[in-house]
């Protein structure tokens, strides 16, 4: 197997120098009939599981399945933001390796994945909001995660525009700064996974839709696809806002609900904004992207739904809300708006590891949360799978806490909004 | 934007009213075992298809109604 070229930039003179072409960063390849592993969902989880697997546990007999294009679903829909600021400790010690792992993914998947530490501020507006607030502040640093209060003061210091006067329907009382947390760009992180696990000899199917999966005697002999059979003594379910319905291929209950998220992007302007600023209150995350560009992310749509339509409702709520924030902004024009889908659970934290058919095993429950765990799912993952032995980071994970009655409860820092 | 018939108010905009749930019924407490209360509490149909869902008309009349509802389309029935 010829492993492509390097990105450099003696290759990049060279190329651009001699006119020659690039090779393709992923290839095709034809179905095998047998895998070892069958990954579900070509998004960040499903290609950092493939990558994993290859890179650090030596497993290249392994087939993504992707029923559209690569990091078309939630990988290619959210707002692109990293942090590791939660609430719970098994939460901050999770989000905080994958925001390690994002720190060196450029150099690791020799791939620019334009990974800003701009600096993550979210607001407060009430007295509640502070106490919660200070909570994860206490949490975060011991946990070792840089995370601190800032008055109003010292906000309207740090991020230009934003109104800290008494003058908004909620004022702004306070913020929790996390200067580790920043924006990415989410599509070269799925490209930078896929080129690096395609390298290492995984194969990436995409328009491979999967209609049924095989247990036989409780355990899964493969699955059944548009381009026909595959059999795999491990199938893992990568597949976010679709998870429910193939966790059902496999006889599997999960207790999720998929409802939509919207986000919107305005026109590019001059570079003003160096923080990404969020307010719960407001259920609005305003950044600015290297183009330019204000992103605007919300909260979830008020009921569950597959259709990925975006709603007037939701273009006039987060103009109100941001405008509230930072009224300077008035005579922006939004370019576009979109939707994703989001698994949620009720706890707020996702499910991950074994389910009750052996061999078939999930990552799922990624709600609104997904994208910035992409890297230390794919690990953790990809370790279980090796090993059959559930890494510490994500026992607390597990789907049977629903059962026994041991929720994770982040609720307070998931997300805007809940 | 999507219209709510509610069978008190009529044909009104769905941002009037509240999502409640899925249409399901609740075990009967002495005699559920332990795995159907938690199903109950926890698991939800969630398909892409017709589903029936109980829905508040905060915005109007109060009452709550049951909504038929396409989850892959938001076409709702009747």
């Amino acid at each position: 197997m010829t492993r492509p070229a390097r990105y450099s930039a003696y290759g990049l003179a060279r190329r651009g120098l001699t006119g020659a072409a690039w090779p393709p960063a992923w290839r095709a390849h034809e179905l095998r009939p047998s895998y070892d592993v069958v990954i579900v969902g070509g998004g960040v989880h499903g290609l950092a599981t493939a990558h994993y697997l290859a890179a650090k546990h030596g497993i290249t007999n392994v087939a993504l399945l992707e029923r559209g294009y690569l990091g078309g679903g939630g990988s290619g829909r959210n707002t692109a933001i990293i942090r590791s600021n939660y609430l719970t400790p098994e939460g901050v010690r999770f989000y905080d390796r994958s925001l390690t792992l994002y720190e060196s993914l450029a150099a690791d998947l020799n791939f620019n994945v334009m990974f800003s530490q701009r600096g993550h501020l979210t607001l407060a507006h009430s007295d509640s909001a502070l106490r919660t607030m200070r909570w994860r502040a206490e949490v975060n640093k011991l946990q070792g995660v840089d995370s601190e209060l800032l008055d109003p003061a010292e906000i309207a210091g740090l991020v230009p525009h934003v109104d800290v006067s008494d003058q908004p329907r909620y004022p702004i009382v306070g913020g929790l700064f996390h200067p580790p947390g920043g924006i990415v760009r989410h599509d070269a992180v799925v490209w930078g996974y896929a080129r690096a696990a395609d390298a290492n000899g995984v194969h990436l199917h995409q328009d491979t839709e999967v209609v049924g999966i095989d247990v036989v005697d409780g355990r899964v002999r493969g699955v059944r696809t548009n381009r026909g059979p595959i059999a795999a003594p491990v199938v893992v379910n990568c597949t976010a806002g679709w998870s429910s319905l193939v966790c059902e291929l496999a006889g599997v209950e999960v207790p999720i609900t998929t409802y939509p998220l919207q986000a919107a992007v305005t026109e590019p302007v001059r570079p003003f904004l160096d923080t990404v600023v969020v307010s719960g209150t407001l259920h609005v995350y305003v950044s600015q992207t290297d183009r330019g560009e204000l992103v605007f992310g919300a909260s979830v749509d008020p009921y569950p739904s597959y259709s990925t339509r975006g709603s007037l409702e939701f273009t006039e709520g987060v103009a109100t809300h941001v405008l509230e924030l930072m009224p300077a902004l008035a005579k922006l024009r939004v370019l576009r708006q979109w939707a994703g889908l989001c698994d949620m659970t009720p706890d707020f934290s996702p499910i991950m590891g074994r389910t009750p058919v052996d061999g078939f095993y999930v990552d799922i429950g990624w709600g609104t949360y997904g994208f910035k765990a992409g890297p230390v799912a794919g690990e953790t993952m990809a370790e279980l799978v090796a090993t059959g032995t559930t890494p510490e980071l994500i026992a607390a994970f597990d789907l049977a806490r629903f059962a026994e009655g041991r929720l994770v409860g982040e609720r307070g820092a998931a997300a805007v909004g809940h | 934007m999507m219209l709510l018939t509610c069978p008190h108010c009529g044909a009104r905009d769905a941002g009037e009213f509240d999502y409640v749930g899925e249409r399901r019924d609740r075990p009967d407490v002495s005699r559920a075992t332990e795995q159907e209360w938690r199903g109950y509490l926890y698991l939800r149909g969630n398909r892409a298809d017709w589903t029936a869902e109980l829905w508040h008309h905060r915005a109007g009349c109060e009452r709550f109604l049951t909504v038929v509802r396409h989850l892959g389309t938001d076409e709702v029935r009747g």
